[in-house]
């Protein structure tokens, strides 16, 4: 039986990064996603806890990132939060502007977004949070067929 | 699994041959090394052969445009071979694919050289 919801409270720290990436690789083919989407979702849920881990709370041992999946009737709902500063979506500058594709960094939002269904940033003073949606097509946790 | 390498010589051009994961860390970390090294030596064509590369992150993407704009800085040239589907559909989203001299054939690589 597939669980509605799974949550993780992780240490700011690499490791993190690869753990996430290996959770959602796990629950996103428990749900049903083919192989292709698992790759898309555990690399959007890496790139956001990168980003949770290095530009939210900076490495900081005392922050923590938390990790909430949660199968609802129609979509794989992924929650991470961060403890930093709080991320202004408005601020990342597009990479794929002529300027900025020989930049070293900033493509991880727009992957998450190029991966994902629907991707919503909620910045606070408290930190950011970033819901990645994905779609689902078989079975809904409640035994429902998802729509599409 | 992260990244291995080996790096060898043919008609001067250094096939640097990738395996695993060029992620944020130790796989960005080693990439970077390579090229260093390579061009501490006076080595400037670099041909990364990517062929068992299963997996590249934001942060791998990004250290491969700083290996190519470092090489053509130095007056040297990086170009990529062998391209996995996941990697070059990354190049391909990103619209990196066009800015590489990405090529499949290791042969017809090193004679694009000059």
């Amino acid at each position: 039986m597939t669980p509605e919801r799974r949550s993780f409270t992780l240490d700011s720290t690499l490791e993190t990064v690869d753990n996430a990436e290996q959770a959602a690789s796990e629950i996103a083919a428990e749900n049903g996603f083919g192989e292709e989407e698992v790759l898309q979702i555990a690399m959007a849920v890496r790139e956001a806890a990168v980003n949770a881990v290095l530009h939210g709370n900076a490495y900081d041992p005392a922050k923590k990132v938390s990790l909430d999946f949660e199968r609802t009737a129609g979509d794989l709902v992924i929650t991470i939060r961060d403890q930093g500063k709080g991320l202004d979506p408005a601020k990342i500058p597009d990479p794929l502007a002529p300027e900025n594709l020989l930049k070293t960094s900033g493509r991880g939002i727009f992957l998450i977004r190029s991966f994902m269904d629907d991707v919503q940033i909620n910045p606070s003073t408290a930190g950011t949070e970033i819901k990645l949606i994905k779609h689902v097509h078989g079975p809904a946790a409640d035994g429902k067929e998802a729509s599409q | 699994m992260t990244l291995k390498t080996s790096t060898r010589q043919v008609d001067g051009v250094n096939i640097v041959d990738c395996s695993g994961r060029i992620t944020l860390g130790e796989g960005s970390v080693i990439l970077r090394d390579i090229v260093k090294d390579l061009l501490s030596k006076g080595q400037k064509k670099i041909l990364l052969n990517l062929g068992d590369v299963n997996y590249i992150d934001s942060s791998g993407i990004g250290e491969l445009v700083s290996a190519y704009t470092t090489v053509r800085n130095q007056g040297g040239e990086l170009k990529l071979l062998n391209l996995t589907k996941k990697v070059h559909d990354l190049l391909q989203i990103t619209k990196l694919y066009t800015v590489f001299d990405v090529k499949d054939d290791e042969a017809g690589a090193v004679k694009a050289f000059r």
